[in-house]
């Protein structure tokens, strides 16, 4: 091999952190070579990120940086901060993940691309101007004549995406490094925009360092692959080659973490627990004075049938109204419509009169790290639905069952006198599913209950779930847009598109012989993977 | 601050000590209510504990020592008019233009600076806080009518309100509390607000609707804790506010009249006395300006304790 483009040896990252040295990076090497994509793959704390973040040397201060990071045989731990800032964005470009934050909300986009050129390229005006509206061509925006103009906020996820990888690619670097840069994307869009990747790289020949937890993309993207666990780079190779022969566990437990299995049919006879008609949910997008509201209508007329142990998943891309139907039914907001629980009519109680269901249907949210709140112990969080409930309990009593919440999701209880940010995000998952299953609910809803977590946390998720299923007889909705999970959780599945049922059916009818074109292009792009 | 020390039912000595650690978690701190835990946080951090000595120190001062001087507020002694600092005579600090001790003075001035502080204060900390919590929190028309209220307060010129109070209730020391209190909560809302209208769209909020929690209860558990930073920035940007409100009334004679005084009146004089007296100046300012001083470093060792974040 000649002289890689980027070369890193024996690279360490420490942390001096008030109460004592964090290593982030122990002794990590790997080359790139050009025109290659090297995928770093490890859950959140593997490191990846600060490996890749000490290449362009944007580490924060309390960073203690170890090593050579070499380009083009320039070590870049020792140039010039001046020389730095030529190299960054010029030869080293970088893509972040999250296209909602990394533009500057208040400068055109087309500043934003042109800023790069003047910086680098010293172009200005009508010339800037050709070379950016190009640009936005190369990467997909449609009209970008007209596009130039428009601020962040009036693109979707995607555009602002193809906006960054425009500025990476605007002074053609030779390596590019891509941070997560589809993970906050629906995987429609994260199937196009790895596409676009793909096609840039060819016609420019540049090296990507693509940093991702998704196994599924690497497989798909990568042609080397290293593995990195808590700061260590545990093994590199080919891609296929890891996949097919993984030398290390964790890489091996990586691979399998892909949540398998399929759920036990209810019986026949089980009765409805659950069921709505007909649901609309509108939201006022403007008050007027005088004169109608305008609104916009997220839930379509919606049919809902859950039977007792049944899991239902709903599945959707962003916006499709998932989310909003799952609210709807739990009377979490107000919508239009039928909606029965164990025989009786909910639709129409009041919050006083609701409140006795409450703890018969119960919530898992999303965001481990906004579901609970900060100031509030764990003990208190969990114990806080027994307060309304049941307030005969005693303290003791109530502390009995905190406890017993807690040993159910495998925790331990003496952690509940502790605060949520002490615990990570799939412990604080856990800790959101005891705050549910303290009330003892038939009923839960599950928000994408695992999509914030690690694979191999998601892993333990499902298990639990499941367990919790077949010990309590719970009867679960499970939002998510991750096809993985619904298909290994769910019994039948609804597929979302636009506030309205694309298309509904058995899990395993749905996922061998799906009907709808839309349905089609979903798993296409979720099993990319499988696929290739 | 009532509701930051929030009472915890739990977590508490009467429950055994924790059992070992989890693996990956690396700080060893068994769980104890916020309230006292708080109070663990802020006995480390040094400046805010020394601000809180020295804050009681001048409060005991103003409260014990006008006792215990041998000169009265309007004392005046015939014999030192002008006096600047001295250790050997009678006056420490001096005294002013009329022959009144100036230590004698500021301690009583001292008195009325701060109870107008507190007063205010807490009327803007209960009031605002409850009231910017609930608009937020309840939105729609409600927060529309309560935040318009808030917007004809303050369109209001403060000094038309101040003076119609004078002339229905006559002139009364209790009045300028109630005229400031009334005009200080207007902001305490509005931050408290903006505040709640940013939690009440978290997920913790969402969870407590769904385990059945009364509206009451998640505004005086979820909302206000959790708005508990800012407003403790901002009470510290109260105090000196108020203090410098009530000088600013009593200067143009709305306010406490002579003989009494306050820090603000005594600035207010010190400084037309500035070049040939500036000791007139120096020792109220030196009290007020410590004062301040005291209650940011305070407000900022407070609002770190209180959130279970930082350690």
């Amino acid at each position: 091999m000649t002289t890689p483009l980027l070369e890193i040896e024996d690279l360490d990252v420490d942390f001096r952190l008030p109460d004592g040295d964090v290593a982030a990076v122990k002794n990590v090497s790997l080359r790139i070579a050009e025109g290659e994509t090297l995928a770093l793959v490890g859950e959140s704390g593997s490191g990846k990120s600060v490996t890749s973040t000490a290449i362009l040397r944007l580490l924060p201060e309390l960073a203690h940086t170890r090593g050579a990071i070499r380009f083009h045989g320039e070590d870049l731990l020792s140039v010039s901060n001046r020389r730095m800032r030529e190299l960054r964005g010029d030869r080293i470009a970088t893509v972040f993940q999250e296209p909602m934050t990394s533009l500057n909300p208040l400068h055109r986009i087309g500043d934003q691309v042109a800023e790069v050129l003047r910086l680098h390229r010293g172009l200005r005006g009508k010339r800037a101007r050709t070379k950016v509206i190009d640009l936005l061509d190369q990467v997909g925006i449609p009209d970008p004549a007209r596009r130039v103009k428009s601020y962040p906020h009036e693109l979707s996820g995607g555009q602002r995406q193809r906006v960054m990888i425009a500025m990476a690619l605007a002074c053609e670097p030779e390596l590019l490094i891509a941070d997560e840069p589809t993970t906050a994307l629906d995987v429609t869009v994260q199937a196009q925009i790895l596409a676009l990747l793909k096609e840039l790289q060819q016609r420019y020949g540049m090296a990507i360092l693509f940093i991702t937890h998704d196994l599924g993309i690497v497989r798909h993207f990568a042609d080397r692959v290293c593995v990195m666990r808590q700061g260590e780079l545990l093994e590199q190779g080919a891609t296929k080659e890891v996949f097919a022969t993984p030398r290390h566990a964790y890489t091996r437990a990586l691979i399998d973490a892909e949540p398998s299995g399929e759920k036990a049919p209810v019986p026949e006879e089980s009765p409805l627990l659950l069921e709505a008609r007909d649901v609309w949910v509108r939201f006022t997008t403007r008050r007027r004075w005088f004169g109608h509201d305008d609104h916009f209508a997220a839930v379509r007329g919606i049919d809902v049938t859950l039977k007792r142990g049944q899991t239902l998943g709903i599945v959707g891309e962003s916006g499709s109204g998932k989310s909003t139907l799952g609210r709807a039914l739990l009377r979490l907001l107000e919508s239009r419509g039928d909606i029965r629980f164990d025989d009786s009519d909910i639709a129409h109680l009041d919050t006083a009169a609701m409140r006795p269901l409450r703890k018969r249907m119960q919530v898992v949210f999303q965001d481990p790290f906004g579901s609970l709140s900060p100031r509030l112990t764990v003990g208190e969080i969990i114990g806080e639905g027994l307060r309304v409930h049941h307030p005969e309990l005693k303290r003791a009593d109530r502390d009995t069952r905190v406890q017993e919440a807690l040993e159910e999701v495998a925790l331990d209880p003496a952690m509940r006198r502790r605060y949520p940010h002490e615990f990570s995000g799939g412990q604080r998952q856990r800790i959101a599913i005891a705050r549910a299953l303290v009330l003892k609910p038939e009923f839960l809803l599950l928000d994408e209950p695992t999509s914030a977590l690690d694979r191999s946390v998601q892993a333990t998720v499902i298990d639990l779930l499941r367990e919790l299923q077949r010990k309590h007889d719970l009867t679960y909705l499970f939002i998510s847009h991750d096809l993985a999970v619904v298909r290994a959780l769910a019994d039948s599945v609804l597929v979302m598109k636009e506030g309205r049922i694309v298309e509904q059916g058995t899990t395993r009818e749905l996922f061998d012989h799906p009907r709808e074109p839309y349905t089609r292009e979903l798993m296409r792009a979720a099993f990319l993977s499988d696929a290739a | 601050m009532p509701m930051t020390t929030d009472s915890t039912p739990y977590s508490g000595k009467n429950l055994p000590a924790g059992s070992p650690n989890p693996p990956d978690r690396p700080v060893p701190v068994a769980g104890e209510s916020l309230g006292r835990e708080a109070w663990r946080r802020l006995k480390q951090n040094k400046a805010a504990m020394a601000s809180l000595w020295l804050l009681m120190a001048i409060t005991l001062a103003c409260l014990v020592g006008p006792y215990l001087l041998p000169w009265g507020l309007a004392e005046v002694d015939w014999n030192a008019f002008n006096v600047p600092p001295t250790l050997e005579g009678d006056h420490y600090l001096g005294t002013d233009a009329n022959g009144r001790d100036l230590l004698a003075r500021t301690l009583h001035g001292g008195r009325v600076s701060l109870s107008v502080a507190l007063v205010a204060t807490l009327v803007s900390l209960v009031i605002g806080v409850l009231y910017g919590a609930i608009a937020g929190y309840l939105g729609g028309r409600t927060d529309n009518l309560m935040m318009r209220f808030v917007d004809i307060m303050y369109s209001l010129p403060f000094m038309f309100l101040v003076i119609l109070l004078m002339v229905v209730f006559g002139r009364n020391i209790l009045l300028i509390y109630a005229a400031i209190g009334a005009v200080e909560w207007l902001d305490m809302a509005r931050i408290v607000r903006g505040q709640t209208l940013a939690l009440k769209r978290r997920e913790f909020v969402e969870a407590a609707h769904a385990l059945g929690v009364s509206d009451r209860a998640i505004v005086m558990r979820h909302m206000i804790p959790n708005a508990i930073g800012p407003v403790i920035v901002y009470v510290t940007l109260t105090v000196p506010k108020v203090i410098l409100l009530e000088s600013f009334l009593s200067f143009l004679g709305l306010g406490v009249q002579e003989p009494l005084t306050s820090w603000g009146v005594l600035i207010s004089e010190g400084s037309d006395m500035m070049e040939s007296a500036p000791w007139m100046l120096l020792v109220p300012s030196v009290f007020l300006a410590l004062t301040l001083f005291c209650l940011n470093f305070l407000g900022d060792g407070l609002r770190d304790a209180l959130d279970p974040r930082t350690r």
